[in-house]
């Protein structure tokens, strides 16, 4: 018998813990397919980080480093410099990457730093229980805002996508979602082309992606895709914010 | 037992840090035991700056010079500080080229030396710091004559070779004074 | 070979070179910049990498990640930025990773002053950062001391896959001094492999992770326990310490880093009136050399213990543990940039001898 499809090598056995609903295990399933189909497993270090997604060291088939809240990208930089014909990732959430971590990111983006960085944002803390991102919409409920974030207290959700690619060092900026197969084929090949950067050592790359959290949102798995889809993407427009390789072709 | 234990202070930019560094060279390259502690931080950005130099033929005890046993006064502010703190019986070099009072002190040994004034003479005033380096080595006899103009020669070197004669004739004209 | 005269930071810089070190990450910081300077300059012409970061969050997570690829790596800083690098110092800690850190103290607590201190004793020898962890600590007294202790501090940060720390106060760092290099440099190239490192499957070997998650109550105590077992090896096997005119002496300083050399001036001067003083250094300061401490102490001539610190007291701590009340411990110290005299020591000396 034939087979059609099969779990990516680029992802272990182990079960992945994540809510039902969630997003997170498709966008462990994209950089595990890329990372397979581009034959870089075996020369690949990823980086995870502190969040929902902490445990990712044990779910990518490749060698692992988990880094402190917000650290990965000066532990990322650590690993790339060391072992610069190496693949290094960074699989970070909103939290870690857009508060905590804003430094790091922003500073490694100002390098050019030639690893990638996968930035899943679903708008609020998933691992801790629901409290406020800094990318947490206005009027959007955490239970740090219970009453919705209000902007006179809060301010306005930070968009790191369009921070990020103001800076030169970054060669790749692209803000994707996977809410519909169509979106998923999308965000798949914008994390292909990213490594694909990285590797042709153009500078710093980052897909941010936009993710569901139904447990934290208090809503179905379903309910969660049209929220997204009505809410998160208006205020976080999807597309392509820097591409140096447009740039040079110009 | 020799232990000489130097303040060096004055404006920065007098070249107080390099008199120290030349003075600590030098002395290891006699064979002495040297230490060489700067004074460092805000004051260093164009302020007063002095450095600490203890030259001595055993162990060094402690590269912090509190009661120096020479003091090169580069400046008046630095003279103003330090002269009480110098052992009796030591020396004072005085750059009575800009500090126009004599010392108050009576139990130390005072030695005036118009450092600007003969810079001016030999035609480069950065050469300043070597003429009262040239005092000390003649009024104390800590660090030979020579040894400071090999290290002079080692110091400037292709374009800059001809600095060592005019350094060489400062150390010369500072001794004079003496 | 010709002794030469260094300046305590470069000579810092340039030990670590010699002694493999390929890879720095720091931020500067009064009175340790003249460390990553001297490396932005040097560090290229060997091949190895030099990094500003934006921070020493970064540095030491940058460290974190060099380390775990294999690299020799070292990051310095001084004491506000040592606090900054204390989430990492805990991760490389329960990750097991070799590190070396350097720590050129200056007076705290807050902003504190630029002046040379030894402020930091608690945090470098109690953990500094969260959890159950110890570091290694040299405090070398002197510049010639500081290059000898290079080489051992990253062996050892290999040998227990630990951060090794060489505190000393800034004094040390901004001086000069002569040094004569009496180890040859180390190759990197011929360092033992590290198996534990990350540095890709290369589809041969089972993915490995780096990490310092142990979720289950049962596999973090293992993990913990483990880690205490290592501490409590070197604490068996890596005290150092020198002793100076102990044996018989009347009295006992004892004193680490520059405030040694005060003591050894404060007994010349102490002979010169009759009484016998002697000084005992620890060279790690983890481990804390307790028992030959001890041993000195308990001798029947010794009347009285006094520490000499660039602090308010923390070292005395630890010697009080060591004497076990055995003798009187004081202390004598000058803490926010001030360094104490020989006359002040004398004087504390003569005081707890009852004169």
């Amino acid at each position: 018998m034939a087979i059609v499809y099969q779990k990516s090598k680029g992802l272990t056995d182990v079960e992945l813990h994540y809510c039902p609903g969630c997003t997170h295990g498709i966008v462990h399933k994209l950089v595990a397919e890329t990372l397979e189909e581009l034959d870089v497993l075996g020369n690949t270090i990823g980086v995870a980080p502190v969040g929902c997604s902490v445990f990712a060291y044990k779910y990518f088939n490749c060698d692992m480093h988990e880094a402190a809240h917000g650290r990965a990208p000066a532990v990322a930089t650590g690993i790339k410099r060391v072992l610069p014909e190496h693949i290094v990732f960074t699989y970070q959430g909103d939290g870690d990457l857009a508060a905590i971590g804003t430094a790091e990111i922003v500073h490694a983006a100002m390098r050019g730093e030639k690893f990638t960085t996968i930035f899943i944002n679903n708008a609020i803390y998933g691992m801790t229980g629901g409290q406020m991102a800094p990318t947490t919409l206005v009027g959007q409920r955490a239970t740090t805002a219970p009453l919705g974030r209000d902007r006179e207290h809060y301010g306005s959700p930070i968009r790191m996508s369009e921070m990020l690619a103001t800076i030169d060092g970054a060669a790749y900026i692209e803000r994707v979602t996977v809410t519909t197969p169509a979106n998923i084929i999308k965000a798949k090949r914008a994390i292909k082309k990213a490594f694909q950067l990285q590797i042709a050592g153009k500078g710093f790359t980052m897909i941010e992606v936009l993710s569901t959290c139904p447990t934290n949102w208090g809503l179905t798995p379903v309910e969660a895709l049209e929220w997204l889809n009505n809410n998160m993407v208006p205020a976080f427009p999807l597309g392509v914010f820097r591409d140096i390789t447009a740039e040079e072709a110009k | 037992m020799a232990y000489n234990e130097i303040l060096i202070a004055g404006f920065g930019g007098q070249g107080v840090m390099s008199m120290g560094t030349t003075m600590a060279e030098a002395a290891l390259s006699e064979g002495l035991n040297v230490s060489w502690l700067p004074s460092y931080g805000p004051e260093m950005r164009g302020g007063t700056a002095n450095c600490s130099v203890v030259i001595a033929d055993s162990e060094i005890i402690s590269p912090i010079v509190l009661q120096p046993s020479e003091l090169i006064a580069m400046n008046l502010p630095s003279l103003d500080k330090f002269e009480p703190a110098v052992k009796s019986g030591g020396y004072i070099f005085v750059n009575n080229s800009i500090i126009k009072r004599k010392l108050a002190r009576t139990d130390v040994k005072a030695i005036y030396v118009p450092t600007l004034d003969i810079a001016a003479e030999l035609g480069n005033m950065r050469v300043a710091n070597m003429v009262m380096l040239g005092s000390y080595i003649e009024a104390t006899g800590v660090l030979k004559f020579d040894t400071v103009v090999n290290m002079l020669r080692n110091v400037f070197t292709g374009k800059k070779a001809h600095l060592v004669e005019i350094n060489r004739q400062a150390l010369q004209r500072g001794a004079a004074c003496v | 070979m010709a002794k030469e005269l260094w300046k305590g930071n470069e000579a810092i810089a340039e030990a670590a070179i010699r002694a493999g070190c390929r890879c720095y990450f720091g931020y500067p910081i009064t009175p340790q910049s003249e460390i990553p300077e001297y490396m932005s300059l040097h560090m290229p012409k060997v091949g190895g990498i030099f990094l500003q970061s934006e921070s020493e969050v970064a540095a030491i997570n940058m460290v974190y990640g060099a380390s775990g690829a294999g690299a020799r790596v070292m990051t310095s800083s001084s004491s506000p930025g040592i606090s900054l690098k204390q989430e990492g110092i805990s991760y490389i800690c329960s990750a097991e990773l070799p590190a070396v850190i350097v720590n050129v103290m200056r007076g705290g607590p807050g902003l504190g002053t630029i002046q040379p201190s030894q402020g930091d004793y608690f945090q470098a020898t109690r953990g500094g950062g969260h959890g159950d962890y110890r570091v290694i600590v040299f405090a070398p007294a002197n510049i010639q001391e500081v290059v000898d202790l290079m080489q051992d501090s990253f062996e050892l940060a290999d040998k227990y896959r630990m951060p090794v720390m060489m505190i000393m106060d800034g004094m040390i760092g901004q001086m000069m001094e002569p040094v004569e290099w009496k180890k040859p440099p180390v190759n990197p190239e011929d360092l033992p492999a590290k198996p534990w490192a990350t540095t890709g499957t290369k589809g041969i070997h089972e993915p490995k992770a780096i990490h310092s998650l142990f979720i289950d109550p049962n596999e973090s105590n293992d993990h913990n326990m483990r880690l205490d077992a290592k501490y409590q090896r070197i604490m068996a096997d890596e005290q150092r310490y020198e002793t100076s005119e102990t044996e018989d002496a009347e009295l006992i300083f004892v004193a680490f880093g520059t405030p040694a050399r005060l003591a050894r001036a404060a007994a010349r001067l102490l002979e010169e009136e009759g009484i016998k003083a002697g000084v005992f250094r620890p060279i790690t300061i983890w481990p804390y050399p307790y028992d030959a401490l001890y041993q000195a102490a308990a001798q029947d001539s010794v009347k009285a213990v006094v520490t000499v610190e660039m602090n308010t007291g923390q070292m005395i701590d630890d010697v009080r543990i060591a004497v076990r009340g055995c003798k009187p411990v004081s202390f004598v110290g000058q803490a926010g940039g001030r360094v104490p005299t020989p006359q002040e020591v004398v004087a504390a000396a003569k005081s707890a001898l009852g004169r």
